[in-house]
């Protein structure tokens, strides 16, 4: 008996030195809104994770955390049991974010797509991925035959209609006939509901599909159909190989890996990011060769000018539908009139639904 | 825009592949109910005959497998409800719903490895028809196997119901399994393979998702058509021929609302996600007004647990 309980001392000893060391050790954690498997949006922060195990540091996550209070159960458990750094990836998680940030003055925090920075360990960040839109409507703008163009979108929030106006935009430029159907789905993945959204926009003309929801549904949709398609987040390529013309990916990995090294060094300061193509946080897949050499040439010169400044995705004059100048000439839309974005471009047709 | 007569075809054609799934699950599910039992986990079957499809597509390359295979998978998970309802007696509605979130774990656990993975194209029937014929082509060919099936089904399931003894029976059982005991019928037997029969149907009805409609696996890819169909069931007040006018209606409305927008008429779009279930609702009204109507077809045991004494 007596030696058993030295056996169970003993290892349960040699355990708590183990957790004990495994505390000191830096350690980077993630909190998900969806799978990891969703091949859409959490499915590119997890590509980023690795990239930061990669790079030599431990990293755990946490999937499919609803927004709200189980949110910040997850982000306070993070914090206690010895994370240095929390990366929260949706933009449901910014008051629970900062609220656990109070109570953990020497853990940092990290928000998406948020505003808020209400202690100096909390910092924000986003990707510029109206950027992304420009260069496929300068593609749209080109390529299609019937001057319609097809976009499904999920949610009427700043983000989404940024995406159709710099996308409206782009393809006017190149061809000023162009109109731009689009069809709320209101939801970020259903499939069966984007492929019915897709087919919906193609039996009405639509001969380029465009989407801002996570499936990859639309694009098998529009690879069957034979008209040309754009991929969203990650590269769709092989879902339909002949159809896409190029996909933009959200690559969140250089910037986790800068953060965490920082967040170990010593280094780590307060900001604000919003990076695009300039930094490669928005980047683009191969462009597909079938739309020719020149098109594909001079979308790689624009996607050159858009990361260096000398284009910018919002150049003035821009009206809104009902004829109100939103930018003077020769100027470019500010961040904040980005960030709120809320209106149409002239040339979009219809409402944004309240 | 000025419809023609080709479009009409092609807008009728896209409701009625969308609802498919409806069909097969709402017919699966009105022979589990017109027994006396309520399963609420058709979501849960549903999904789970969506990724066992789905898996075995991948991994065997026979679409043929992958379809018996994931009737197979909604029968296996219906059979847990069974056990847990019928031999355990537990409660049906309190079980259902824990069969429910127990499907959606399960599948995506098992859908892990499955995700991002193309499908494989699934062989359509009478194809050079859909194009040669207007209006009438492309909503009658072009489609799946499992699609005709699911335009059959109904039918079957109606005569089955009102012409063959063994419908009868069924229907005795939902309606006084202690009358159908007394007259040597086993209500178990009965009941059980009245469950198994609608999980292997609900199966089938996630697999026509995974499979043919959107060939890939997304976690919880079903988006909550299991809810819509248990809706449906009452919906078409346990009548197998309105289940597929119900299904047809809940189907069109949301390929409508798509096509509306993408026409530019503004409807607000949740009050048309939210329409299945206020006509439901309204349905439930009327027929509850006049209690001659809902006694013809409701079965009077639904939900109650049966046990019989020895």
């Amino acid at each position: 008996m007596y030696k058993y309980f030295l056996r169970l001392l003993a290892s349960v000893l040699l355990l708590l030195g183990f957790s004990m060391s495994a505390n000191a050790e830096f350690k980077v954690g993630f909190v998900y809104v969806g799978p990891t498997g969703d091949h859409g949006w959490t499915y590119q922060h997890d590509e980023g994770r690795k990239a930061v195990e990669a790079a030599g540091i431990k990293t755990t996550y946490v999937e499919s955390v609803p927004e709200g209070a189980d949110a910040e159960r997850v982000i306070r458990q993070l914090a206690q049991s010895g994370h240095d750094l929390i990366f929260t990836t949706s933009f449901g998680y910014m008051d629970p974010t900062n609220k656990v940030a109070k109570d953990f003055p020497n853990v940092k925090f990290e928000h998406a797509t948020g505003y808020k920075r209400e202690h100096s360990n909390v910092s924000t960040y986003s990707a510029r991925f109206y950027e992304g839109r420009t260069l496929l409507g300068h593609m749209a703008g080109k390529m299609t035959k019937t001057n319609v163009i097809g976009y499904i979108a999920s949610f009427p929030i700043p983000e989404v209609i940024r995406g159709i106006n710099a996308m409206t935009l782009a393809a006017q430029k190149v061809n000023p006939n162009i109109k731009t159907k689009i069809v709320w789905v209101f939801t970020w993945y259903d499939p069966g509901k984007e492929s019915e959204a897709a087919q919906a926009l193609i039996d009405q003309g639509a001969d380029i599909i465009m989407q801002h929801t996570d499936s990859t549904a639309p694009v098998q949709v529009a690879e069957k159909a034979g008209v040309w398609s754009f991929g969203q987040a990650s590269d769709m390529q092989r879902f339909a190989p002949k159809s896409i013309l190029t996909s933009i990916i959200d690559d969140w990995a250089p910037y986790y890996v800068e953060r965490s090294i920082a967040a170990r060094d010593g280094t780590w300061k307060q900001q604000d990011t919003w990076h695009g193509l300039n930094e490669g946080m928005v980047a683009m897949a191969p462009y597909n060769s079938a739309m020719g050499s020149e098109l594909v040439k001079e979308v790689e010169k624009l996607q050159k000018e858009l990361a260096s400044g000398k284009a910018h995705s919002f150049t003035g004059p821009i009206y809104d539908q009902k004829g109100n100048l939103l930018v003077a000439e020769g100027k470019v839309a500010d961040d904040g009139m980005l960030a709120g974005m809320s209106v149409y471009v002239k040339g979009v047709e219809g409402d944004i639904p309240k | 825009m000025n419809i023609d007569i080709n479009f009409l075809g092609v807008l009728i054609g896209a409701i009625m592949a969308s609802s498919v799934p409806l069909i097969l699950a709402a017919s699966g599910e009105l022979i589990t109910e017109r027994s006396g039992v309520l399963n609420l986990g058709v979501e849960g079957m549903m999904i789970i005959g969506a990724i066992s499809g789905f898996a075995l597509m991948i991994i065997t390359d026979n679409l043929f497998l992958a379809i018996i295979g994931s009737m197979l998978s909604g029968l296996l998970l219906s059979f847990i409800f069974g056990f847990l309802t019928q031999s355990l007696l537990t409660n049906h509605v309190a079980t259902g719903l824990a069969l429910t979130i127990f499907g959606i774990g399960l599948s995506a656990m098992i859908g892990k490895d499955f995700v991002g993975i193309p499908g494989k194209e699934f062989p359509l029937l009478f194809v050079n028809l859909k194009e040669a014929i207007p209006l009438f082509g492309p909503i009658f060919f072009g489609h799946s196997i499992v699609f005709y099936f699911a335009f059959l089904l109904p039918f079957g399931t109606n005569y089955f119901l009102k012409k063959t003894k063994i419908g009868l029976i069924v229907r005795a059982v939902g309606d006084s399994p202690v009358s159908a005991a007394n007259q040597g019928i086993n209500v178990l037997l009965v009941r059980y393979c009245c469950i198994l029969y609608g999980g292997a149907m609900c199966g089938l009805g996630g697999a026509y998702l995974s499979l043919i409609y959107t060939p890939q696996w997304i976690e919880n890819m079903t988006a909550g058509r299991g809810w819509i169909a248990l809706a449906l069931v009452v919906f078409a007040t346990w009548s197998p021929l309105k289940v597929l006018v119900g299904a047809i209606i809940f189907g069109g409305i949301t390929i409508l609302q798509l096509h509306m927008q993408a026409m530019g008429i503004r409807i607000p779009v949740q009050f048309l996600s939210a329409l299945p279930y206020i006509m439901t609702i309204v349905v439930l009204v009327i027929i509850s007004r006049d209690s001659r109507k809902i006694k013809l077809n409701t079965p009077t045991s639904l939900g109650q647990i049966f046990y019989k004494e020895k």
